[in-house]
């Protein structure tokens, strides 16, 4: 038996299909990952899994459980924390943990080596109204409630929307720390290099599964040879190679363009030298292994004409 | 996005304490005409806390503040007037269409009617929006969203505008959609003051300003910070100066 087999489901509000006969299965132990352009159907699917949202089609079995049905087993097994989460703002951070553990018939104490890691750097704000705390600071309570009943099976929803460069780093050699425990998680992110850290991922846009895999199995079906481009002032150079007839699409990548080509040219260098208007050595122009976010621009990025140019 | 001399935000020993918690520690910096000015640091470190106070929505604890050339202390109405703002979480009012939400905005900007209708216009042109005028904002999907709310606080044309994590939990096309965007309007020399955790958008801010708990604790362009942490990447940069390896 699979831990969860997501079979067909189907759910439209109204005349809009939030997810259409998506399946595939998780298995025990396995970080797995849920991964789309806002609006794909990410956590509509996040709701139907963690029993708060029923199908239209289809069904979910969570360890042979229909969540559906057997909702009362399946919310135990889960610890669900919403990308809109809800804490209570007039209680504070240390009284907002208490009360989830309370529900769940758990206590601060039992759980405490469990939530350490996300909760420690809020113990000296724990007499604070959880209302006041910064953005990033309530996403790591927010979880931490979702941990304190210690579950098996975790549904996080962008977990680490609004949490720090360090912070996300540390959060995700928890997640690993959990998964090598035993624990099975399903998580959706913006973040491609968070992605790249689960150990398969599906990738889903206006409700349809577009393909599952491991990282490197998605990033292995990359069609096209990408270039990247380095110099500095990268940002007026884009616009130029936007116009350019040879290039397919082209986007920033931190301090790098990355490109594809329509038609490549016999010498790529030579080719972008004009475009700079530069003298040589400014810029380079070198082939790249693609990543996940390469994999993302390509695949996701077909349907929308980005601000004005050509459709990518 | 060349410095132009006059600052048009000038911060010197901004403070600001909730009771005996010091939230922001004698800022100290200037911001120039044009400049996209990147506000970086970790969960808490005071970012929002210190937009909020040039916005004109809280007042410092002490410090000599001035934006767009008006006083925080005494012209907190001319500054929410001549500056645009997008908060960290509220944007825009989810439950009336786009088209509303603009002649809202626009009217408490003070734009006439006529000005409201031209530039509605305009916007839902550029954002390739024409289509969705009378949908409500909830179901639109949030990438959309937040270039409407950035498109919107800067409908009265003002001379900076602050961006608190306008691009948090958006996904990677939409949020290089958003930093195109961001460019256009720093073109036209609208400052652009703006937060975020990602650290490839950091890269594409003219200057950096890192923040640990409360205090300013870096300032320069990314090219230097860079240099002078000897990182390859404003990620690097960042994590370096969270656990404090100078
Ligand atoms: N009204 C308040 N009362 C008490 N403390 C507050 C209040 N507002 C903010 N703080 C505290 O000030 C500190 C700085 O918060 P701020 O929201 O400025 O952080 P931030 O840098 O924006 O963080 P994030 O990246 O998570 O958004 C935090 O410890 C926060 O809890
Ligand atoms: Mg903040």
């Amino acid at each position: 038996m699979e831990f969860l087999e997501v079979i067909h489901v189907s759910r439209s509000f109204g005349p809009v299909n939030a997810l259409l006969e998506i399946s595939f299965t998780v298995h025990r132990g396995e970080l797995f990952g849920l991964i789309g352009p806002d609006g794909a159907g990410k956590t509509t699917l996040f709701r139907i899994v963690a029993s708060l949202l029923l199908p239209d089609e289809g069904k979910v079995l969570l360890k042979g459980h229909d969540v559906a049905k057997d909702y009362k087993q399946v919310r135990r097994i889960i610890g669900y924390m919403p990308g809109r989460f809800s804490l209570y703002h007039d209680l504070t951070v240390e009284e907002n943990l208490s009360f989830y553990a309370t529900v769940f018939g758990t206590s601060l104490k039992e759980s405490a080596a469990y939530v350490h890691r996300v909760y420690s750097p809020l113990i000296p704000f724990r007499k604070r109204l959880a209302g006041k705390l910064s953005g990033g600071m309530k996403q790591k309570l927010a979880l931490s409630c979702a941990l304190i009943h210690r579950p098996e099976f975790l549904v996080l929803d962008e977990p680490t929307t609004g949490v720090d460069a360090v912070s996300r780093k540390e959060f995700w050699e928890m997640l690993e720390e959990l998964r090598d425990m035993g624990i099975t998680i399903l998580i959706s992110t913006p973040y491609m290099d968070e992605a790249g850290l689960c150990d398969r991922v599906a990738l889903i846009d206006k409700g349809k599964l577009l393909q599952t895999g491991s990282p490197s199995e998605i990033v292995r079906t990359f069609p096209a040879k990408l270039y990247v481009i380095r110099g500095e002032n990268l940002y007026s150079l884009l616009g130029r190679l936007r116009k350019s007839p040879e290039v397919k699409y082209a986007f920033m990548f931190g301090r790098e363009i990355h490109l594809v080509f329509r038609r490549e040219p016999d010498d790529p260098a030579r080719w972008l030298g004009p475009l700079t208007g530069t003298v040589d050595g400014t810029f380079s122009i070198d082939p790249l292994e693609p990543g996940m976010e390469d994999c993302f621009v390509e695949l996701m990025g077909k349907k929308e004409p980005v601000d004005g140019e050509e459709n990518v | 996005m060349a410095a132009h001399n006059t600052p048009v935000i000038d911060v010197k020993e901004m403070t600001k304490t909730f009771g005996s918690f010091v939230a922001n520690d004698r800022l100290t910096f200037r911001v120039e005409r044009g400049e996209i000015f990147g506000f970086l640091g970790a969960n808490g470190a005071g970012k929002t806390t210190a937009v909020r106070i040039l916005c004109g929505l809280s007042a410092p604890t002490s410090g000599q503040i001035t934006v767009a050339g008006y006083d925080v202390w005494t012209q907190s109405e001319q500054i929410k007037r001549n500056i645009g703002y997008m908060s960290q979480r509220f944007s825009l009012y989810e439950d009336i269409t786009v088209y509303e939400n603009i002649r809202l905005f626009g009217g408490i900007y003070g734009l006439s009617r006529r000005q409201i209708r031209e530039r509605a216009g305009e916007l839902l042109g550029r954002l390739g929006l024409e289509n969705q005028r009378d949908t409500l904002i909830a179901s639109l999907p949030l990438g959309w969203r937040q270039k409407l709310a950035f498109s919107i606080a800067i409908i009265h044309r003002p001379g900076i505008v602050f961006l608190d994590e306008p691009t948090g939990g958006v996904d990677p096309i939409t949020r290089r959609q958003f930093w195109d965007l961001i460019y256009e309007t720093a073109q036209s020399l609208i400052t652009v003051f703006v937060t975020t955790h990602y650290m490839d958008e950091a890269e594409y801010c003219d200057r950096l300003c890192v923040m640990d708990e409360g205090r300013i604790v870096a300032m320069d362009t990314p090219y230097r910070l860079k240099q002078q942490y000897g990182a390859q990447d404003m990620n690097e940069v960042f994590i370096k100066i969270a656990r404090k390896e100078i």
